[in-house]
């Protein structure tokens, strides 16, 4: 809300410096967010003296004139006010000046006449209604002093950003109540005349023309109404154009910008009917039940639901109850008889119109966070008084219709000193707390030495328990002036859950492995899925569905890191950044049945693509491959502790992103916990991308539960141990994972075969077609002696020929 | 001295004098020296020297073995000093063969920060999920339907009750439901708000905190906040609590930072106010504390939120929040 200062002063005294101002409100709440000078716009405008005036040559009612504007030369301009004499002090914009209205002066030429600014009437400058001629400013002025310090013109507009539970301050009458609360010593604010011009009031009562009746009181529990005769609807007079402009709202007619006046002043929205549209001059307030639709003041159709509140005449509805009025009643340069509504709607009810019609006004930002149920009346004297005073010949209806069926109680807080002082931190006295509450109204009186009863004005919507009335104490006693503290509490910790430290030792070993860490949006694109060819049957088509999204992109929630991941490497190899490695920890969801919270999965995920060693002086350029990645999955696991790990090709189509054969599942004991594989071509192109990658994905909580709980530490081997390698040739379709099963077999019986791992594995050559070589290491300790090589030698022969009996495998020639 | 001895050394000085290089050298201490050496053979075969013969011969072997040790000890270091004073080194300005590491993402680097300080003042690690029911995210937390509240975080549905969780907040009511007090946690995750701009992104990071116990007060509040800030930013960081509203909090607070750039004068970052808002602060509405059955006049408790990328930002020096969630290892390989 803008906040002019100079019309603040009309209901509060304060000597203090805008920026003071501004700080202090800051600090009791009332978040100031921007401080502007409303007379800025007459930067470039300065005072200047005529010193010569003659006829234009070409034009008979412009005159030419020589203006001393404070520079070393005088300069030129051409004027076309019958006004204009010598000597005469008058604003003059220079060139740079921009005038209201987007008005920019510029040295130009004028009938042929070089005319280098323009003497300004005062309504050119906003300053006054006078359009007749040039500004005669009389008395006595320095040429060149700016306009703004010449006339001491200064205002201050304070931009505020109020937090939804002050609604009071929503209203100068509020802002000002604040300000008179900081002020040293607090001062008390001055209320406008809320009582009617006695000679303004007609013989008539309004009980002759109109009538109320409120049908749904829960939705408006009051709806106060006055009268008025022979309006005449015109433009405002100038004070009042001039306030509301310079906080930026935009002057109507005389009868409308009285009621925006009133509620700048009070906060009580208001609303202003031409009464001769009334029909049967009758209010009825009620829920809109079948009416359909309703077309308000802006000449918009909306739609109506049944439970929405509605004003309407003894015909149709005339408004939308709280929000804006309806076109069919709005006040018009014909109208003579106005009825202006003064009410208190019930919040929520004002909130679910504004929501469903999406109307936000002035009106319905107060209504719906809690006007002041007992303001209505005082408004409406208000807003009454006004009208009459500014139309000659208006008069106001005798008697007003205040129909309050449902009385809203008044509200008192027992407040106990004690359990405040706790709950802040501070040590206040029951009078400090009297005190403080009292400058800004609320009416508190002693119970006893440690208890106050307040009573809390109606305008406070948000005060109801004592805690509220905590944060009263708080900010007006300064949040700053309570002394830090430090809680005690005992020092019993729970443990860390578990997967705090498993998800650092991850990030911590991936960053180790060259990967950098990825954090991907939460929503991918409706055709992810698609994109990743998967099929119908498939669980990650149960996407949740966002229902309001940002775009189609961000439109459902992820049920894979991949398609995320994917667009990560697409993106970076957009910057030519082929070669990229990234890994993501977050989670994946899962539609269940509707109504009910998705499941959320965690998953660790991670792409390589590009080259495993760039150009340089000790290596080549080499392509990454399948082989990398289950090295970063095997090294993760190892790191992690996880025993047992196997992969398994996957030959089903569950993972229809991966190339066929080139995809394993990622087995621990015998669970699978994840999977890794190549990305096929389709799917590359459905993402943009032409190059290899390569992706693994892992369930967290799978692997948290492979995590050991502890590790024991193993003596070291005090013996050497000795190696001895086996070549052997076997059919092309038997699997290393097959080999290395059986020697593990082997070694479980054999105690002494300390560890079998292979070391080298080729085709071709002088291999016939279907074979393959393998070399295998053998590594054999013994626990409590140096063996011997002839035992080694004999176990190994052994161990060699079981293998090779098993595979039928041959012998390197 | 037993002759074969005197033999020996003979020997082997000689072939030490001759020696060329340090591998020669190797070699001789091997032959002379070694397990299977000339001297432990010696040894070994002692046995069929004369009975009388013996004992001197041992212990001549043994001197001389310790002799020749010094011997090969002064050759080798002759050796070395030659090759260190020959040998034209490397280029040590080639380049390494690089491991290159990788990076945690800022704002996992952020958010280990703030944990840990909290963790060092006694707090726990509690999650919550990230997608909520309306109850959790709003009710609980004192803001019913149709509050004007509800403005102040465009929400993200899935289905009428059902939204991406907009703050961190419901990991409150859902901690305390499960928990009896003292309650001392912090819960950070991702939060969700459908705005999109140089300063929002519809994703981003906060973290939660929350402390109830018999008389814990505001001015404790004050007191941990202002620790974590020092911590986080440093000791001479200067900080206002200032009031504001949260439905769930009363009294409610801002914490604001003098702002990190222009230290107070007023600039573009800090929108000339000098001032920088980094947190959310409150004592827990007692609405909230009936919703999870805890005593309001027993317990008194404090709740506060920050988000995450706001301090990576103000940390870092990064002035678009959607760099975050580009992943583009230009930017992260900057930390």
């Amino acid at each position: 809300m803008k906040v002019s200062l100079s019309w603040l002063k009309e209901y509060v005294y304060t000597d203090l410096e805008p920026s003071i101002i501004s700080e202090k409100l800051t600090m009791a709440g009332l978040e100031v967010e921007a401080v502007e000078q409303r007379y800025n716009y007459l930067d470039n405008i300065v005072v200047a003296q005529v010193v010569e005036v003659k006829k234009h040559p070409n034009a008979d009612k412009l005159s030419v004139c020589q203006v001393d504007a404070g520079g070393d030369e005088l300069i030129q301009i051409v004027c076309g006010a019958p006004n204009v004499h010598e000597n005469m002090f008058v604003p003059c914009a220079l060139p740079g000046a921009v005038l209201p209205g987007e008005f920019k002066i510029k040295k130009g030429k004028l009938r042929g006449e070089v005319s280098a600014g323009m003497l300004c009437s005062a309504s050119e400058l906003r300053l006054e209604t006078d359009a007749a001629g040039i500004m005669d400013l009389e008395g006595e002025f320095v040429p060149g002093t700016p306009l703004e310090k010449a006339l001491t013109l200064s205002d201050t507009i304070f931009e505020i950003d109020l937090t939804p539970n002050r609604p009071d301050c929503l209203s100068y009458i509020g802002v000002a109540r604040e300000v008179g609360a900081f002020m040293d010593p607090v001062q008390k604010i001055s209320l406008p005349d809320y009582t009617l011009p006695q000679d303004k009031i007609s013989n008539i009562s309004i009980h002759d023309h109109a009538k109320v009746q409120i049908i749904d009181p829960d939705l408006c529990p009051r709806y106060s109404a006055g009268l008025l005769f022979d309006v005449k609807v015109e433009p405002s007079p100038f004070w009042l154009q001039e306030k509301l402009e310079s906080i930026g709202l935009t002057p109507v007619n005389n009868v409308v910008d009285i009621t925006n006046f009133v509620m700048m002043e009070t906060g009580q929205p208001l609303h202003a009917f031409d009464f001769d549209d009334v029909a049967k001059g009758s209010i009825i307030v009620r829920r809109a039940g079948r009416d359909a639709k309703f077309t308000t003041l802006d000449s918009k159709e909306h739609k109506l639901e049944s439970d929405m509140l509605m004003i309407c005449d003894g015909a149709r509805p005339v408004a939308l109850a709280g929000v804006m009025g309806g076109e069919n009643s709005e006040i018009s340069d014909s109208t003579t008889k106005v009825l202006v509504e003064s009410a208190y709607f019930h919040p929520v009810s004002i909130r679910k119109t504004a929501k469903k019609t999406g109307i936000a006004t002035d009106a319905s930002h107060r209504f719906e966070r809690g006007a002041d149920p007992e303001g209505t009346v005082n408004a409406l004297n208000r807003a009454l008084s006004m009208i009459a005073q500014v139309c000659d010949g208006a008069s106001i209806a005798k008697d007003l219709i205040d129909e309050y069926p449902q009385k809203i109680a008044p509200v008192a807080i027992d407040l106990n000193s004690d359990a405040l002082n706790i709950r802040l931190g501070t040590k206040l006295s029951v009078n400090e707390i009297k005190h403080l509450l009292e400058s800004v109204d609320f009416e508190v009186e002693n119970i006893d030495d440690a208890r106050l009863n307040v009573g809390i004005p109606s305008f406070r919507v948000d005060v109801a328990r004592p805690e509220d009335l905590s944060e009263e104490i708080a900010r007006l006693w300064g949040y700053n002036n309570i002394e830090t503290s430090y809680p005690v509490i005992a020092a019993k910790g729970r443990l860390l859950d578990k997967k705090i430290p498993l998800r650092g030792n991850i990030r911590q070993i991936m960053t180790g492995f060259s990967f950098f860490e990825a954090i991907n949006y939460n929503f991918i694109h409706a055709n992810s899925c698609d994109g990743l060819n998967l099929s119908d049957q498939d669980k990650r088509r149960r996407v949740e569905t966002i229902l309001n999204p940002i775009s189609d992109q961000m439109s459902v929630l992820r049920s894979s890191l991949i398609p995320g991941l994917l667009g990560t490497m697409k993106k970076n190899i957009s910057q030519q950044e082929d070669s990229i490695k990234f890994f993501e920890i977050g989670k994946i969801f899962f539609a269940t049945q509707k109504g009910s919270l998705p499941e959320e999965t965690e998953v660790v995920a991670a792409i390589m693509t590009g080259n495993r060693s760039d150009h340089s002086w000790y290596s080549k350029k080499t392509k990454l491959d399948f082989f990398d990645l289950k090295g970063v999955v095997e090294g993760l696991l190892q790191g992690l502790m996880v025993k047992n790990i196997s992969f398994d090709k996957i030959e089903d189509d569950r993972f229809p992103y991966y190339q066929n054969g080139y995809a394993a599942n990622i087995k621990a004991a015998d669970s699978i916990i994840g999977n890794l594989g190549k990305i096929n071509a389709k799917v590359l192109k459905n993402y943009g991308l032409k190059q290899d990658a390569f992706v693994f994905d892992l369930n967290f909580k799978a692997l948290q539960d492979l995590i050991p709980e502890s590790v024991t530490a193993e003596p070291l081997p005090k013996f050497p141990s000795v190696a001895r390698d086996i070549t052997i040739i076997v059919d092309k379709s038997i699997t290393i994972g097959t080999v290395l099963e059986q020697f593990e077999k082997i070694s479980q019986k054999q105690s002494l075969i300390e560890n079998v791992f292979l070391f080298d594995a080729f085709e071709g050559q002088s291999l016939s077609e279907n074979k393959k070589s393998l070399s295998f290491r053998l590594v054999y300790r013994a626990a409590n002696k140096t063996l011997k090589e002839k035992n080694i030698k004999k176990l190994h022969t052994n161990i060699s020929k079981t293998i090779i009996d098993m595979f039928n495998a041959d012998l390197p020639e | 001295m037993h002759n074969s001895i005197i033999d020996i050394e003979k020997q082997a000085l000689e072939s030490i004098n001759k020696a060329d290089d340090s591998d020669q050298l190797e070699q001789l201490s091997i032959k002379y020296l070694g397990r299977k050496g000339v001297l432990t053979g010696f040894l070994r075969n002692i046995s069929s020297l004369p009975v009388e013969e013996r004992p001197t011969a041992g212990k001549d072997a043994n001197i001389l073995k310790g002799r020749l040790e010094k011997v090969f000890k002064n050759a080798f270091l002759k050796f070395e000093s030659v090759e260190d004073n020959n040998y034209t080194g490397i280029d040590v300005t080639l380049p390494g063969r690089l491991t290159q590491k990788g990076s945690l993402h800022p704002i996992t680097q952020v958010a280990n920060e703030i944990c840990d300080i909290f963790l060092r003042l006694g707090f726990d690690i509690a999650e919550s999920p990230e997608v909520e029911t309306d109850y959790y995210n709003f009710e609980a937390l004192n803001i019913p339907k149709y509050h004007p509240a509800r403005d102040m975080q465009d929400t993200f549905y899935v289905s009428e009750n059902i939204v991406l969780r907009t703050h961190t907040s419901p990991s409150q009511p859902r901690v305390m439901e499960k928990t009896n007090p003292p309650v001392r946690i912090i819960s950070p995750g991702k939060v969700f708000r459908c705005d999109s701009d140089v300063t929002h992104t519809p994703m981003f990071n906060q973290v939660e905190g929350l402390m109830v116990d018999k008389k814990i007060s505001f001015g404790d509040l004050k007191g941990i906040l202002t620790t974590f800030i020092h911590q986080f930013f440093d000791k001479q960081t200067s900080l206002r609590f200032r009031p504001s509203f949260f439905p769930f909090t009363e009294p409610s607070a801002e914490v604001d930072i003098r702002c990190v750039m222009c230290k107070g004068k007023g600039c573009r970052i800090c929108s000339k106010t000098g001032w920088l808002e980094v947190l959310g602060s409150g004592m827990v509405h007692p609405a909230v504390f009936e919703n999870v059955g805890y005593d309001t006049k027993k317990y008194t408790g404090f709740a506060f939120g920050m988000g995450i990328e706001r301090l990576a930002m103000l940390k870092f020096g990064i002035d678009d929040i959607r760099k975050f969630f580009e992943n583009d290892i230009r930017f992260l390989r900057q930390f």
